[in-house]
């Protein structure tokens, strides 16, 4: 099988800071990755990185888009880039004021994706948006009102209907359950599993909560100080972790 | 603007001595032409320009006062309104401010003039091949309303990502029923450039498609200029099951003129709420009645 993206040897610095530190992974699809770490381990500076058009120092971002063209992603223009960003990929943020436009209604918010890619009809992008809401557990009668409306987690599913409408190929998630009750993170999580099995759907998941990555993640990253310490397969890392800061990771957390 | 036009205008005997044709001085009314040829380069495009102070308030068009006064000639004969009415105390101070300082004729016919300076309408008569007609414009920019900055709306410009215009317009269907934006409807140029109109009322925006007369719009405070040359597509925002469309006034005519097509003002006539409808152009209204009596 093919692999999706294909990140090499990717350095970011901030200062004298090396936020990444020559990272190297490949990712298929279907796949779910799962970053781990500290507090400023770089997590985010290596999704925003690949995802989010941030200047990188050194190193190749390679995706393998739906026309199976080879994009270099640092080097495609800020067109190509931005409209990927749009389109195939989506983004879940902790914050859903980072991921929404929260004065406008949920619905608005689902059909601004489609609006983006010249859909010009209001009763089909209703139709779809009222879909979108039903596969993320939003009841369809709570389209016409404002996400500041809706509870926390009830937010977090917005952010995935709005991605999900445009039937994106790779979501970066940053967090997508902190912040929230932990019966709710458990709803989200199962959420999560059945729609990345459904729709086939790779992710890169950043969490500092090995509960989260158990549940959803294929494989794992163990980040620090930049760096990749360790990466395989969750089980294997989580039962059987190798690097010293790993061990201290999976002992220091009460793994379900 | 006449093609016969020179650029050097001495002032002559009827311009108010001590200024220069124009008000503007040479160099200043030059860079304005050279932002004016850009704009009409790019329809639909804001280009920046210096803006002048003008021995009046913004809120009086400054911006438009100073685009006609770059493209006024000596043959030029100017007409100016204000929501259709030559005779408000805008139109009549700008119309008097150019007659003294170029020395031009006025006119309140839309068919006798070379150059018609708006605010808030485009006269009923259509214009011709020839005409210049120049918008006042408060707010230029149509993505401030969901992109407040400055940079990131000329990205969106640039990269003609106009997705999230349609927000409002979605936001609109699905609390009213229907597209409420009744001023400033928002427009695409040429297929490319996403354009605010000025606050005229969107019965008037099908008028500025493929116009014979060129368009220019200038926005004093916000510092840009755009245009629209003649024969230019210009489409208003719509989705396909919910079309475009202007404003109607079922079974109502102008009192005066008896006009069930032009666009009407409603007035309230006396204390007892009485009101009644007539034409907010007041040269066509003018042409009608006389016509009428003609016929
Ligand atoms: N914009 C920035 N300017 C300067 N330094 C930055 C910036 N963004 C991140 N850093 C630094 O880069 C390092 C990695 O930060 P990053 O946000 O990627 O960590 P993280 O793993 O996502 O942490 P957390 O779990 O707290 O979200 C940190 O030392 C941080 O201080
Ligand atoms: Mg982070
Ligand atoms: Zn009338």
């Amino acid at each position: 099988m093919k692999s999706l993206l294909n990140v090499t040897k990717l350095t970011k610095t901030y200062g004298n800071i090396k936020a990444c530190n020559n990272i190297t992974f490949e990712l298929y699809p279907g796949q779910v990755l799962g970053i781990v770490g500290e507090s400023g381990s770089g997590k985010s500076t290596l999704l925003n990185s690949i995802g989010n058009n941030l200047l990188i120092d050194s190193g190749e971002v390679i995706y393998v888009n739906q026309k199976n063209q080879v994009l270099n992603i640092k080097q495609i223009p800020e067109s190509q880039h931005r409209k990927l960003t749009k389109t195939e990929w989506g983004f879940v943020r902790q914050n859903p004021r980072d991921g929404l436009r929260m004065n406008v209604t949920a619905g608005a918010n689902i059909a601004e994706r489609l609006l983006d890619v010249g859909v010009r009809h209001y009763g089909n992008i209703r139709q779809e948006a009222a879909y979108w809401l039903e596969q993320v557990e939003i009841d369809t009668n709570r389209m016409d009102d404002f996400p500041h409306t809706f509870s926390g987690g009830m937010q977090q599913r917005l952010q995935l209907a709005r991605v999900l409408v445009t039937k994106p190929r790779l979501i970066f998630m940053d967090e997508p359950t902190g912040g929230l009750d932990v019966s709710v993170q458990a709803r989200l999580l199962d959420l999560l599993r059945s729609l990345v099995r459904n729709l086939n759907l790779s992710v890169i998941l950043v969490t500092h909560d090995l509960g989260v990555v158990r549940l959803l993640a294929h494989r794992l990253l163990v980040m620090k100080n930049g760096s990749i310490v360790e990466s395989g397969l969750t089980d294997r890392v989580l039962d059987d972790p190798q690097h010293f800061y790993t061990q201290q990771l999976v002992s220091a957390t009460l793994v379900p | 603007m006449t093609q016969t036009k020179s650029t050097n205008n001495q002032p002559n005997a009827s311009t108010e001595s001590g200024f220069n044709f124009a008000y503007l001085d040479e160099q200043t009314k030059r860079s304005l032409r050279r932002a004016i040829l850009k704009a009409v380069a790019i329809p639909g495009h804001q280009i920046p320009f210096s803006s002048r102070e003008m021995p009046m308030s913004y809120g009086w068009g400054t911006g438009g006062i100073q685009v006609t006064a770059s493209v006024i000639g000596k043959p030029d004969t100017l007409k100016v309104i204000d929501q259709g009415a030559d005779d408000t105390t805008n139109a009549v101070n700008i119309r008097r401010f150019f007659a003294k300082v170029c020395g031009i004729n006025t006119t309140e016919k839309t068919s006798e003039a070379t150059l018609i300076q708006t605010r808030h309408r485009i006269p009923e008569t259509p214009l011709k091949e020839g005409q210049t007609i120049v918008y006042q414009v408060p707010m230029p920019e149509p993505l401030f309303v969901i992109e407040p900055s400055r940079t990131e709306a000329a990205k969106m410009h640039a990269l003609e990502e106009y997705g999230s215009m349609y927000v409002k317009l979605y936001e609109d269907i699905t609390n009213f029923g229907h597209i409420a934006t009744a001023y400033d409807y928002p427009v695409m140029v040429n297929e490319r450039y996403l354009m605010k109109p000025s606050p005229i009322p969107r019965f008037d925006n099908p008028k500025m498609n493929n116009n014979p007369a060129l368009q220019l719009f200038g926005a004093g405070r916000e510092k840009r200029i755009y245009a629209v040359p003649p024969y230019t597509k210009v489409k208003s925002l719509d989705f396909q099951d919910y079309p475009f469309n202007i404003e109607k006034w079922d079974n109502k005519a102008c009192k005066f003129c008896g006009s069930t097509d032009s666009y009407l003002d409603e007035v309230v006539t006396d204390n007892q709420g009485t009101r009644m409808w007539i034409c907010s152009d007041t040269d066509y209204c003018h042409h009608q009645q006389k016509s009428g009596i003609d016929s």
